[in-house]
């Protein structure tokens, strides 16, 4: 196959994908875009194994095989609970994947080029293998805290900006050496040094990083994998992948910055880890000092108020996902419904632990989803809202944002469920939330506690809706 | 311990300070209740409802004073008609009187009161803070009044307040105007709006705008130059200045002439009512219009009502009720009762009929005006109630002026794009032209890239991320360039990165379309 159509080939490719971010930002034409992207991927694969292998091909389609299989079986298991879990993982394959590319391409292009292209290619390849490896390491870290097989609390070191700074330093210094040795051919061991380095920064980042930040995290990671994609692109002097790796680089930077925007933070401090400790137990105590108790309600009670009500506002967060409620909050919602009340969804932009994630539980417990708000399209609505639940959510609701200006979470953006008639909070008990914050709508007047686990509340009633 | 309520004795007064309902709850607290009889009856609740629910009827009120350990009343004491006793002469030490005292016009009956060692709480003298609300009862009551008032209003207007088109002709809907949007201003707003009145209201504090906004009315803002915030100590408004009552008194006029319902609630703590209706608008107004002027009882927002009348004047009926609660006695008896009840429970920690007078509690504090015979009124300000207003806004501020520093200079956004200039002049100057090719691909790519995301909805984050991960999975293509390779080890890696981003990218794939699909309207 001449290098033309090759070429071509690729242009067409980079097209699709382009569509098939495009289509991805609307429902409605969603669907259409994921099909789009497949297109390109399959024609950029078409094309490089025809065009471009001469021999192994054995290998080549055994490895397809095989990883596609577990690919498939792993996309038809995962429980859409733990999507934040297998983004994280599929990430750090991305990240894997340019190291193993990057190296190969160390061992194979020993010589060839000279003068400043050569370094340019070594300081690509370089630059390729650290960025992978960071997204590797990070993403395996993100994928354990996000599992609970680590815990969710950052963890901190004493120090540790100047640790990373150390690291930094040292990554630089590395990459003199390399361009050095490998002018002489070699070099393989500065990379291995190097590729240590870098995976301990990504794991040290990660860590450090509080679990309320998990979905910024998320993203990032997602932006560092395209990043490791174009740095790979430099290397080989693909454009295909130069330009892929920059629309999912720019597009995970972007998903990052919204985060960080609808919890008013800074990129830089989430990055600097940190968020999701206590630090002023004073600030955080807020008003909730002097408010008093909380009135506890049975789920009869919450039921009869569902039913008495005409406007209802749901406002699901994490604990919705842990208990798998969603479905049940679901058949409430029908059965409201079916009886004449109105009742929609209010989606905070960072609920659960992954951009979107509340959207996605919904959308498979089959919520429509034009019934399913954005924070900032019910907020003004809630003085007309008779009843709001909150199931399994905490600092996302929690008034102390607005009220309280030195707690932690001051200037976030909050759903303001407490400017409503009667707020419903279903909690397992009076933790604070992930941010350590105590949460003063749980003391309000017009706040009604039912406590148990999310599932067993909605379960309990549903029971009584249908009674 | 033993409650007792007397019947009220002020002429006119239909309410009572316990409920049956209310009775079976402090019983549970631990006390016993006793009533006079016919205490209840204006209110609609007989003895027989009391005597079903265990309370002890007393026929002798006198019997009452004296052998209950606490008094709860709505009025203050008062020389009773037919008896010719006051109530307070018959207290002594140990004695617990809870009512409306007024302790700022009535400093005879607090030295009385502490003469005889009694302990004295005015529901009055309850903190307006919020977990205090349960037992204010200045606030259930004033909700009531607001809510009167409109009926009382609506009862001398001759027209309906809702707008018709019927077969018989066009009825304009009705216009009212609430001056005062405290508590009872907003239950008003609240009943003639949803009476299908036009209605429109006035209040010296801006922060109330959002609340009659939320009643769907419509707030008459000021037009005036200096900034001026009404909110006094407490949710109350203070006074205003003259040039603010000069543009407030402006805009009165001109609505006068409008409207067709006045209703006036302005009141400030210890002073006389403000004037706010002059003879002239009332005169301005149509004839056959309203005033319920909720101020009566001090005065009165306009000269012209008459306490406790209905007078017309100019053709324009003004209302001066001043116990409206009264006229909706079964329901204010309910409320008080329960705020009542509220402030026992607080009183009676232990749940064991016995009450603590805990003057650490700021509550507790506030409403106690004597303490077993030491007087404790007025109590000492209120630990801020809601945070201060200004402070906040102080702070908010400095906060706001330390962020901005200063204007950037107009024209430093070259700076950067100086900086960024000169680095790619100095790339292109040592790199190779291949690279220069792939550096413009990459930074037009990512502004594509930039463009494409930007609208993307929140709902579809997670499919966006799963589908762009796949997508990355393109430097598969790295590792198919090197599989062909002579060299064993780099077979090894590119094929080890085949299989891992073949996992990516059916994965991606498929777990995006799973997602998707179950996306449906």
């Amino acid at each position: 196959m001449n290098a033309g159509v090759i070429t071509v080939s690729y242009i067409g490719a980079g097209a699709l994908f382009i569509l098939a971010l495009n289509g991805l930002s609307h429902q409605e034409s969603a669907r259409r875009g994921n099909f789009y992207g497949m297109l390109g991927m399959g024609l950029a694969l078409l094309v490089t194994v025809v065009g471009l292998v001469t021999n192994n091909q054995v290998f080549l389609i055994g490895g397809i095989v095989a990883g596609g299989a577990i690919g498939w079986v792993l996309a038809q298991r995962v429980e859409m609970t733990q999507m934040p879990e297998l983004v994280a993982i599929l990430h750090s394959l991305v990240g894997l994947g340019a190291v193993f590319v990057g190296y190969a391409n160390a061992l194979d292009h020993g010589a060839g080029i000279i003068g400043v292209e050569k370094t340019i290619h070594d300081v690509e390849t370089y630059i390729g293998i650290l960025i992978g490896a960071l997204t590797f390491s990070g993403s395996v870290a993100a994928y354990l805290k996000l599992s609970g097989k680590i815990g969710g609390k950052p963890l901190q070191l004493p120090g540790r900006h100047w640790f990373n700074l150390g690291l930094l330093i040292a990554a630089i210094w590395l990459c003199g050496q390399y361009i050095e040795q490998s002018a002489a051919g070699g070099g393989i061991g500065v990379l291995i040094v190097m590729t240590l380095i870098a995976l301990t920064f990504g794991v040290h980042m990660v860590v450090a990083i509080g679990g309320a930040d998990m979905p910024v995290v998320v993203s990032m990671l997602n932006s560092y994998s395209g990043w490791a994609a174009a740095a790979m692109g430099f290397m080989l002097g693909n454009d295909l992948l130069i330009v892929v790796g920059a629309l999912v680089g720019s597009s995970g930077a972007i998903l990052s910055y919204i985060m960080c925007k609808a919890m008013n933070r800074k990129f830089v401090n989430v990055i600097m880890g940190g968020f999701g400790t206590p630090k002023s137990s004073g600030g955080a105590a807020g008003p909730a000092g002097d408010a008093g108790d909380v009135k506890p309600i049975e789920a009869q009670e919450a039921a009869d108020l569902l039913l008495n009500a005409k406007e209802v506002m749901i406002l699901p967060g994490y604990g919705m996902a842990v208990a798998q409620a969603q479905h049940i909050v679901f058949e409430i919602t029908k059965k409201l419904r079916d009886k004449g009340v109105n009742v929609r969804f209010g989606i905070h932009p960072v609920a659960g632990r992954m951009p979107g994630h509340m959207n996605v539980l919904l959308a498979e417990a089959k919520v429509p989803y034009d019934i399913v708000y954005e924070m900032d399209e019910v907020n003004e609505d809630f003085p007309n809202v008779d009843v709001s639940v909150v199931i399994g959510a905490n600092d996302i609701v929690n008034p102390a944002a607005q009220d309280v200006p030195d707690s932690p979470i001051a200037g976030m953006p909050v759903l303001e469920p407490w400017m409503g008639k009667t707020t419903i909070v279903l909690k397992r008990g009076m933790s604070t939330g992930y941010a350590g914050v105590d949460n003063p709508l749980f003391y309000k007047d017009n706040t009604r506690m039912l406590f148990g686990d999310a599932k067993d509340s909605v379960d309990a009633v549903l029971k009584f809706l249908n009674a | 311990m033993r409650i007792g309520i007397p019947k009220e004795i002020e002429e006119g007064e239909k309410r009572v300070a316990l409920t049956p309902e209310v009775a079976t709850q402090l019983q549970k607290l631990g006390f016993t209740v006793a009533i006079e009889s016919k205490a209840g009856e204006a209110a609609s609740f007989d003895d027989e409802h009391y005597a079903q629910v265990g309370v002890e009827i007393i026929e002798d009120p006198r019997e009452l004073w004296t052998g209950s350990d606490i008094i709860m009343k709505v009025r203050p004491p008062k020389e009773h008609p037919e008896l010719g006793f006051y109530g307070v002469e018959l207290l002594k030490e140990h004695q617990t009187l809870i009512s409306f005292l007024y302790p700022a016009q009535n400093p005879e009956m607090l030295k009385e009161l502490s003469a005889r060692g009694v302990t004295a709480m005015a529901m009055d003298s309850v903190p307006r803070i919020s977990r205090a609300q349960k037992m204010d009862a200045l606030s259930s009551m004033a909700n009531i009044a607001g809510y009167r008032a409109v009926v009382e209003a609506a009862q001398h207007f001759g027209r309906f307040f809702t707008g018709q088109i019927t077969a018989a002709g066009k009825v304009p809907p009705a216009k009212v105007l609430v001056i005062g949007a405290g508590v009872a201003g907003l239950a008003a707003i609240g009943a003639a709006s949803s009476m299908g009145a036009i209605v429109r209201a006035f209040d010296t504090r801006p922060e109330v705008k959002e609340q009659v906004e939320s009643l769907n009315a419509e707030f008459l803002m000021l037009e005036f130059d200096e900034e001026e915030d009404g909110s006094g100590q407490g949710g109350y408004a203070k006074t205003m200045s003259p040039e603010f009552i000069k543009a407030e008194m402006d805009l009165f006029a001109a609505q006068a002439a409008e409207v067709d319902i006045i209703i006036t609630t302005a009141l400030i703590p210890g002073r006389p009512a403000p004037e706010l209706i002059t003879e002239r608008m009332v005169v301005n107004m149509k004839p056959g219009s309203v005033i319920v002027d909720l101020a009566a009882e001090a005065g009165g927002n306009c000269k012209l009502t008459e306490a406790n009348k209905v007078v017309v004047k100019h053709g324009v009926t003004l209302i001066g009720y001043t116990n409206l609660p009264s006229r909706l006695a079964a329901q204010a008896s309910q409320l008080y009762a329960t705020n009542l009840r509220h402030l026992l429970t607080d009183l009676c920690p232990e749940k064991n009929g016995e009450i603590v007078v805990d003057m650490e509690d700021e509550v507790i504090r506030g409403a106690t005006v004597v303490n077993s015979g030491v007087i404790s009124w007025p109590p000492p300000a209120p630990r801020i109630t809601v945070a201060p207003k200004e402070d906040i806004g102080i702070k908010a501020k400095q906060a706001l002026a330390k962020a901005e520093p200063k204007p950037a200079h107009p024209l430093a956004f070259l700076i950067p794009l100086l900086g960024c200039g000169l680095a790619l002049y100095g790339l292109g100057t040592v790199a190779p032209p291949a690279f220069i090719g792939h550096l413009s691909v990459f930074v037009l790519s990512c502004f594509i890239g930039y463009m494409v995301i930007w609208g993307v909805s929140h709902s579809l984050h997670t499919p966006l991320m799963s589908v762009t991960n796949a997508i990355s999975s393109i430097i598969v293509i790295g590792a198919l360039m090197q599989i062909s390779s002579d060299s064993t080890l780099v077979v090894v890696l590119s094929t080890l990165a085949v299989f891992i981003t073949s996992i990516n990218i059916v994965g991606g794939f498929a777990v995006t379309q799973r997602m998707l699909r179950m996306f449906s309207k």
